[in-house]
């Protein structure tokens, strides 16, 4: 078959890293190719050189069998390239029309033509079967249907390659589904895909060939039908790497948390945790499962001390740290892994020792005498974590920001871990790290099970909450609508219920035969 | 008492409240073009000082005050551009890029003064742009007496409120300029010159600004003095953020401000402080920064200064 693109010896040298070593890529009319590598490995710097974001030291570029120059997105456009951003480029003030004619405006006299930019759209959405309200502000949008307006952005300019950066990160598993529905159709109508993504279950069910990229370089491209899931991470991580966590069964004990009908409200004074009652155990994990948004946040957060609960009372073992300071709920036995990493688990520009220290920084050993900081312990302490928790590159002196996403998740993950707390609390503990990094970060939690922790796992991830947690609860909307044990529980029932769904529909719904 | 409620619907208050608010609103919608694009320009109060000298010296050199309106537009265009090259092109700090053209600017033109007119403190009296009455608007009761007959610019100023506004919500341009204010990243991605769009609305944030200026020294008054904008600029600044963003919001709040300048002069005959007057525009701007007033949210990446790539 003919191909609508070919990359040949890219290579890209940022101020530090090699961030593209002499790839070769190339894309097939019609197709859809995955490509796939850790956090770091080149993908999206592939692709923006493409999109004519970044320019290439060297390497050559041929679309449509003609060699090109790519200087701006401009003439990516021309060459009807279009790309749909990891995060958005949506204008949020603007509606779905005007984002999606920007730049490229119909006029009437010297007037921007908003009535036909509705009409277009209109039409493009029927075409595709991409429904959305032309006249909707973007703010309004849900994540879902804002990436609906990004890949109609790239049609309406007429795009024939279209490439998508990591598109699923921020979808829920029903908008995944239909993201790839939607990708399908456009391959049927001839479009040619290029997908990014870390998530080989996605690469299996969706793409026709695959390309692996590891540290900047190629690592081979295969036939999608001809690999499977053991394979290609593999070849992404460069070793055989577990997919199943290994896990005993749980030996629960007592209850370490237990919230009473808890309440808690936004900073707008919005229900977001409606009297909730939930209690973790001692050696058990609790998996929170739930779209983002409906709530999950803002129940950690009344834990850890960091949101005020409206009403309802929290327990940590016998003391009650209701409305508690954050140090004093940590003093109680916390460890705490925060879903945001860089606004609430690291300080970026600190050393990996010193954020190692991190909330234990007033205690011993780390100081000496009344206030003396003792560097010789803060630094046995940073070695031992980087050793034991294998974080890359292995440097207690070097800033928190330069490390990958997965190692920082390490440092956060290292330091909560080795306080042994009674209650952990990992929200979104894997987000945006890649396979080997997930791989041992759930080994980890199960680890801290074992010795005694309850643990509270919140997680967007339905494959983590269901390879860790031993009884599942979902949140929709403020409530926990159903606590079951993981034996339960199947990710299609997880599904339906994180929609709103209730548990005694659940067999109606699966009659009428929700495709899988 | 009645005295003073007759006061608060002078016709004579509400044409001067028109004549005070015109400057402001020349730089106000300035200030708009400027941030809607995402430089934040605090430096119109310099770009009006050096407008109004600009005007003032070549009206007195060539006898043509109308000429002396085309110097200042030139001239604010030019400190514009200077704004925009640091503020965009080396990525300089806004706010401080912004205080030090109003210090240059207040010391340029003291020093231009002196060496020109040797005068300390104002120029000679200048040749200015005469009042219009409008044929059939000045006839019409009360009304007429208010607008039938002003300045030109003051009618100019009007009218850039109308353009302005279909400027910024009814054209490509002004999509593109929301855009770019917005999420600059997102306008870049689709081909729209980020760069080119913040130079062009900040040249024309000087020109609007130096009309401002302008009106100050040929037209309110008929010279030039030490630092005769008096703040005007910030007040401008203060209507823009009053006003949302908006060239009719800033309107009412140029207006407003006017009218509270305008009702000063006479208040103090009835003995209310001319300062408690001047500190009107800037309680407003904090009541309605602390969101009494709705909440007034600026464009996105107002200040933040674009990198490629």
């Amino acid at each position: 078959m003919d191909k609508v693109l070919e990359m040949h010896a890219i290579t890209k040298q940022f101020p530090r890293v090699l961030a593209n070593d002499q790839v070769d890529f190339d894309l097939e009319y019609g197709e859809i190719h995955a490509l796939v590598g850790e956090n770091g490995s080149g993908k999206s710097t592939l692709m923006n050189i493409l999109y004519g974001l970044y320019q290439q030291d060297a390497g050559e570029i041929v679309v449509r069998g003609r060699p090109v120059q790519i200087n701006e997105p401009r003439v990516a456009i021309d060459l009807k390239i279009g790309m749909v951003f990891q995060h958005f480029m949506l204008v949020e003030p603007l509606t779905v029309a005007e984002n999606i004619v920007l730049g490229a405006e119909l006029k009437k006299g010297l007037f921007f033509d908003s009535k036909r930019a509705v009409q277009e759209v209109e039409n493009l959405s029927r075409q595709y079967g991409l429904t959305i309200d032309p006249r909707a502000k973007i703010a309004d949008l849900s994540v879902g249907l804002q990436q609906r307006v990004e890949i109609l952005k790239a049609l309406y300019r007429g795009a024939e390659i279209l490439i998508l950066d990591e598109p699923t990160a921020v979808l829920t598993p029903q908008e995944v589904e239909d993201l790839f529905k939607v990708l399908r159709t456009l391959k049927a109508k001839g479009t040619s895909i290029v997908f990014i993504t870390h998530k080989i279950k996605e690469v299996l069910a969706l793409s026709d060939r695959v390309s692996v990229l590891r540290r900047g370089r190629k690592v081979g491209t295969k036939a999608t039908a001809e690999t499977d899931e053991q394979n290609l991470a593999e070849m992404m991580v460069g070793r055989v790497v577990l997919f199943n966590v290994d896990k005993k069964p749980a030996q629960p004990g007592p209850e370490v948390l237990r919230m009473e009908q808890l309440t808690v409200e936004d900073q707008f004074g919005q229900v977001k945790v409606d009297q909730v009652d939930l209690s973790v155990r001692k050696g058990e994990v609790l998996g929170i499962a739930g779209v983002e948004g409906n709530g999950q946040s803002e129940l950690v957060e009344a834990i850890a001390g960091l949101r005020k609960a409206a009403s309802g009372r929290i327990f940590l073992g016998d003391r009650e740290i209701t409305n508690s300071s954050p140090l004093k709920v940590r003093e109680a036995g916390f460890g705490y892994v925060p879903e945001d990493r860089h606004r609430r688990g690291l300080v970026l520009d600190y050393t990996v020792a010193d954020n190692l220290i991190l909330g234990i920084h007033g205690k011993k050993p780390f100081v000496k005498g009344c206030m003396i900081r003792d560097d010789q312990a803060v630094y046995e302490n940073a070695e031992q974590i980087i050793e034991q928790y294998d974080i890359r590159p292995p440097v207690a002196k070097q800033l928190a920001r330069s490390l990958s996403g997965g190692n920082q998740q390490k440092i956060v993950v290292g330091r909560e871990f080795t306080q042994n707390p009674d209650l952990l609390i990992c929200a979104q503990p894997t987000r945006g790290v890649d396979v080997g990094a997930i791989e041992f970060i759930h080994q980890q939690v199960i680890a801290q099970r074992d010795q005694g922790a309850a643990v509270l796992l919140v997680s967007a991830e339905l494959d983590e909450i269901l390879s860790l947690s031993d009884r599942v609860a979902v949140m929709y909307n403020g409530k926990i609508v159903s606590v079951m044990s993981a034996d339960e529980v199947t990710e299609h029932k997880l599904g339906f219920l994180m929609l709103g769904g209730r548990l005694e529909d659940y067999g109606a719904n699966e009659v009428n035969g929700h495709a899988k | 008492m009645g005295e003073v409620l007759a006061l608060l619907f002078n016709t004579a208050v509400f044409a001067a409240a028109l004549r005070m608010a015109t400057p402001l609103i020349f730089a106000a919608l300035g200030g708009i073009f400027s941030e809607r694009s995402g430089v934040v320009n605090i430096a119109l109060e310099g770009m009006m000082l050096i407008g109004a000298f600009t005007a003032m010296f070549v009206s007195h050199q060539t006898g043509l005050p109308w000429l002396g309106v085309v110097g200042a537009v030139l001239a604010g265009i030019v400190i514009g551009l200077l704004h925009a090259f640091f503020c965009i092109h080396y990525r300089a700090n806004q706010v401080v890029v912004g205080t030090a053209i109003n210090i240059f600017a207040g010391g340029l033109t003291v020093f231009l003064l002196r060496y020109y007119f040797g005068a300390a403190g104002t120029s000679p009296s200048v040749p200015t742009i005469p009042d219009i009455t409008i044929p059939v608007l000045s006839q019409i009761p009360w009304i007429g007496r208010i607008i039938g007959r002003q300045n030109p610019l003051v009618y100019l100023a009007l009218l850039a409120v109308v353009v302005a506004h279909l400027v910024v919500y009814r054209t490509p341009w002004g999509l593109r300029l929301r855009a770019v204010g917005e999420h600059p990243r997102a306008a870049d991605t689709v081909g729209v010159h980020v760069f080119r769009m913040r130079y062009l609305a900040v040249a024309l944030s000087g020109a609007l600004a130096g009309l401002g200026g302008t009106y100050l020294s040929i037209a309110h008054l008929s010279r030039f003095s030490e630092g005769m904008t008096a703040g005007r600029g910030f007040i401008a600044l203060a209507a823009v953020i009053f006003g949302k963003w908006t060239p009719y919001g800033a309107l009412g709040a140029c207006l407003f401000f006017g009218y509270a300048d305008a009702l000063q002069m006479r208040l103090q005959d009835v003995g209310v402080p001319t300062q408690f007057m001047n500190m009107l525009p800037y309680v407003l701007t904090m009541v309605a920064l602390a969101g009494f007033i709705g909440k007034s949210v600026g464009p996105k990446a107002s200040g933040e200064p674009y990198i490629k790539g």
